[in-house]
C-alpha cells in the first residue's frame, strides 16, 4: 500500500481551568480542523469546557533524555538564568 | 490477555544485540526494578522494544477486530437502552484501539504499517474474536466473560514499565468498568426470563466458556518468553495465575445466574481453596491461532473491505489538505 | 385534529427520524474509512438514539396509553413510522452517507433552533439538548463534504453523484401537512416556507465551498414517490430495516431484556 498516511498529531488537554494542558496521546488526521475533531472525539468524548491543543508531531522539538543533566543542572557560567543578571532601568516599579 | 503470547510457539528467546553492552542492559534492568517508567526516547534493549511493540499492537488489533462480533448485534439489540449501551461499548473499543495504536507508534512504527501487518496475517489479535456471535445472549457472555478476562490483565498493565502503554491502560481501565457489568446484566435478565431465554443464556455460556479460558494463553510451561516479559515488567502475572483467578471469580457468578459451566471436571479443591478445572483443548487453540477458527477469514475480510472502501476518502482528505495548506501559508 | 393530537404526531415524527437515521449510522460501524471516524460516527449514532428515546418517552406520556420508548420502536408496524424517506435510504459509500447527513441535518438543525422557542416546554427542552449535538454533527459532516467535493477528481465525482441521488428526497422536508400547520399556529413551531429558504442558503454555502452545484431538480411536489414519509408510505428499504431492528421483540413477545 503506497498510500500516503494522514499525519500524526499530539493531543494536549486541559480538563478544567486552573490546570495546565497535559499530553493525552495522539491521533491521525488529514488537517488541523480534523485533528481537533478527532482529538475531541477520542480523548474527551466531547466533554464540554475542555481545552484542546493539537500539534503535528513532526513540529514538536524535544530534548534528548541523554542531555538531561546538561539542561537542568545550573552551570556557573549560565548566569542569565538568574534574575540578578538583568539591570532594571530607573523608574521601573515592581520588578 | 489480548496479549496472550500469540506468536511465541517455536521461537527462541532473543539475545541482546551485539552493540548492547552488559552495563547498558544492567542499568536498564535496575530502572525497571526500581519501578522507574521507561519513556519513548529512553534507551531500551531492542528485544524490549520489539516485544512491547508486538504486545501493544496485538492489543490494539484485538480491540478493533473485537468491534465486529459485538457490532453484529447493534442493529438487532432488543431494546433502545441495550442498543445505546452496546453502541457505547463498541465505540469505547474503537477508542481503546486508538489509544493503543498511539502508544505503539511511540516505539517507531506507523499505524499504517501495523494495520497492513494485521490485514496480511502477519500480526495477530486475540483468538476469542474468531468466534461467532449467534444470539443476543452471546453479547451478554462476551461482556461478562471476555471483558472479565481482559480486566484481569489490564489492571496490572496499568503499572507496566513502559510509560505510554501504562498511561493508555489507565485510560482504558477507567472506561472498562461498565463493560463487564453490562454483559453480566444481560445474562442476569436472561436468567430471570422465559425458559427460552434461560436456554439462550446457557447455550452462550456453553460456547464461550472454553474460548475465554484460552484467552489467557498457553500454560506457563509452554510460555518461554514469559520470564523475560515479567522481568521487564511488561507482563505482571503469569498465564496460569490469571486463568486460575478468572475461574475462581467467575464460577460463583455462573452459579448466581443459575447456569452450568460446561466443564465436567470443575470442582472446588478444599485444600487449595481454588477451583480445579479440566484441560483446555489446545489443538483448538492453536488451530484458531493459525487462522482456522470459525470467523478468522471473515474478520480480516471485513476489516480489509473497510480499509479498501475508505482509500478514496483518505486520499481526498489528503488532497484537500495539501491544496489548502498552501493557501493558509500564503494568508 | 386538536393541537394535542398534532403535537403527538409531530413528536413521533421527530422520534422516528432520529431512530431511523441512528439505525443507518449504526450500520456503518466497523466500515468507516478511518478509526477516528468510527468514533465520530458512533458518537453521532448515540446522540440520535438518545434523541429518539427522549421523543418517544414524551410521546408515550402525551398519548397516555402506557406505551414506552420500546413500544414505539419495536412494536409498531412499518406504516406507523412517519420518518422522512431521506433518512431511511441505505447508506451507500461514505460520500453518500455524508451527503445525506448534510442535507438532513441542515434541515433538522433549523427545525430544532425554532423548536427551542416553541410553546411546548418539554419539546423546547428536548430541542435545546439536541441542537448542540446536531450543530456539532453538521459541522463535522459539512467539513467532510467540502473535503470530498474539493479533494480528488474521484471524490468530487462520487459526491456529485450522491448529491444527485439524495437531492430529490429533500423536498419532502418542506411539504408540510395539517400537523405542521397546527404546530406552527398553536405552538409557534417552524414555518416551513421560510425554513426552506434558510435551508437552501445554508446548503448552497457548503456546496459552494465543496465546489459542487445544486442539482437542477426543483422538488416536484406531485411526484409522490419522493415523499410520503409523513403518511407512512415508505420506500422498499424500510421493511428490511424494521424487520432487522424489531426481530427479537417480535420473536419473543413480552420478554424482558
Amino acid at each position: 500500500m503506497s498510500e500516503k498516511e494522514w499525519p500524526l498529531y499530539e493531543v494536549f488537554i486541559r480538563s478544567r481551568s486552573g490546570l495546565s494542558h497535559r499530553h493525552a496521546g495522539s491521533v491521525h488526521a488529514a488537517d488541523d480542523q480534523m485533528a481537533l475533531d478527532h482529538a475531541r472525539d477520542t480523548y474527551t468524548r466531547r466533554m464540554e469546557g475542555v481545552s484542546l491543543w493539537v500539534v503535528r508531531s513532526d513540529l514538536i522539538v524535544a530534548s534528548d533524555p541523554a542531555d538531561t543533566a546538561a539542561f537542568f543542572e545550573p552551570a556557573e557560567d549560565k548566569i542569565y538564568r538568574h534574575p540578578t543578571f538583568y539591570e532594571i532601568p530607573d523608574g521601573v516599579e515592581n520588578l | 490477555m489480548y496479549t496472550q503470547g500469540l506468536d511465541q510457539k517455536g521461537k527462541k528467546v532473543e539475545s541482546p544485540l551485539a552493540q548492547e553492552s552488559a552495563d547498558q542492559l544492567d542499568a536498564f534492568q535496575k530502572r525497571v526494578d526500581a519501578e522507574d517508567k521507561i519513556e519513548a526516547k529512553d534507551w531500551m534493549p531492542e528485544a524490549y522494544r520489539r516485544t512491547l511493540l508486538r504486545q501493544i499492537s496485538q492489543h490494539a488489533h484485538s480491540e478493533i477486530i473485537g468491534m465486529q462480533p459485538e457490532g453484529n448485534w447493534l442493529t438487532r439489540a432488543p431494546t433502545l437502552k441495550r442498543k445505546a449501551i452496546l453502541l457505547a461499548k463498541v465505540q469505547d473499543e474503537a477508542g481503546h484501539g486508538l489509544y493503543l495504536y498511539s502508544a505503539a507508534e511511540t516505539l517507531g512504527v506507523s499505524r499504517d504499517q501495523m494495520v497492513a501487518d494485521l490485514l496480511s496475517g502477519k500480526a495477530k489479535y486475540s483468538s476469542i474474536f474468531n468466534y461467532p456471535t449467534l444470539t443476543w445472549a452471546d453479547i451478554g457472555a462476551i461482556g461478562w466473560l471476555v471483558d472479565g478476562a481482559a480486566i484481569m490483565n489490564q489492571i496490572p498493565l496499568c503499572r507496566c514499565s513502559y510509560g505510554p502503554y501504562a498511561r493508555a491502560m489507565v485510560r482504558i481501565c477507567k472506561e472498562e468498568s461498565f463493560h463487564q457489568r453490562q454483559g453480566f446484566d444481560i445474562m442476569l435478565e436472561l436468567s430471570r426470563g422465559s425458559d427460552e431465554q434461560k436456554a439462550m443464556a446457557q447455550d452462550a455460556l456453553n460456547r464461550w466458556w472454553w474460548p475465554s479460558l484460552m484467552m489467557f494463553g498457553p500454560n506457563d510451561s509452554e510460555s518461554k518468553h514469559s520470564a523475560q516479559s515479567m522481568a521487564w515488567k511488561i507482563k505482571r502475572f503469569s498465564n496460569d495465575e490469571l486463568r486460575q483467578k478468572f475461574v475462581d471469580v467467575t464460577v460463583p457468578q455462573a452459579e448466581f445466574l443459575g447456569l452450568r459451566v460446561p466443564d465436567e471436571e470443575l470442582s472446588i479443591n478444599e485444600k487449595t481453596g481454588h477451583y480445579d478445572f479440566g484441560e483446555i483443548n489446545w489443538q483448538e487453540f492453536y488451530e484458531v491461532l493459525a487462522g482456522n477458527g470459525p470467523c478468522n477469514r471473515q474478520r480480516i475480510e471485513k476489516r480489509t473491505q473497510a480499509q479498501d472502501d475508505g482509500a478514496w476518502v483518505r486520499e481526498a482528505a489528503r488532497a484537500y489538505a495539501d491544496k489548502h495548506a498552501g493557501k493558509a501559508a500564503a494568508a | 385534529m386538536t393541537g394535542q393530537d398534532a403535537l403527538l404526531s409531530y413528536i413521533l415524527r421527530l422520534g422516528d427520524n432520529a431512530l431511523v437515521i441512528g439505525q443507518r449510522m449504526i450500520e456503518r460501524v466497523t466500515g468507516e474509512p478511518e478509526l477516528e471516524e468510527e468514533l465520530a460516527n458512533a458518537n453521532f449514532a448515540l446522540d440520535y438514539i438518545g434523541q429518539a428515546r427522549m421523543f418517544y418517552a414524551y410521546a408515550g406520556e402525551l398519548e397516555g396509553k402506557g406505551r414506552g420508548e420500546d413500544d414505539f420502536a419495536y412494536l409498531r408496524d412499518g406504516q406507523e413510522f412517519r420518518n422522512f424517506l431521506m433518512v431511511e435510504q441505505p447508506n451507500g459509500h461514505f460520500g453518500d452517507a455524508i451527503v445525506r447527513q448534510v442535507l438532513f441535518e441542515s434541515f433538522y438543525l433549523l427545525q430544532l433552533e425554532k423548536l427551542i422557542d416553541c410553546a411546548d416546554t418539554r419539546l423546547a427542552e428536548i430541542a435545546a439538548r439536541a441542537v448542540k449535538e446536531i450543530r456539532y454533527h453538521l459541522r463535522h459532516a459539512s467539513q467532510w463534504l467540502i473535503r470530498l467535493g474539493d479533494g480528488t477528481d474521484e471524490s468530487h465525482e462520487r459526491v456529485n453523484t450522491s448529491l444527485g441521488q439524495f437531492w430529490r428526497y429533500a423536498g419532502e422536508f418542506f411539504h408540510g401537512d395539517d400537523v405542521d400547520d397546527l404546530i406552527a399556529q398553536e405552538f409557534d413551531g417552524p414555518d416551513l416556507v421560510s425554513l426552506a429558504r434558510s435551508w437552501r442558503a445554508s446548503v448552497e454555502s457548503v456546496l459552494k465551498q465543496a465546489t459542487l452545484s445544486i442539482p437542477d431538480d426543483t422538488f416536484d411536489q406531485t411526484a409522490f414517490s419522493k415523499a410520503g414519509g409523513r403518511a407512512g408510505m415508505h420506500s422498499e428499504y424500510f421493511g428490511f430495516l424494521i424487520a432487522e431492528m424489531q426481530h427479537l421483540q417480535r420473536a419473543f413477545p413480552g420478554a424482558n431484556w
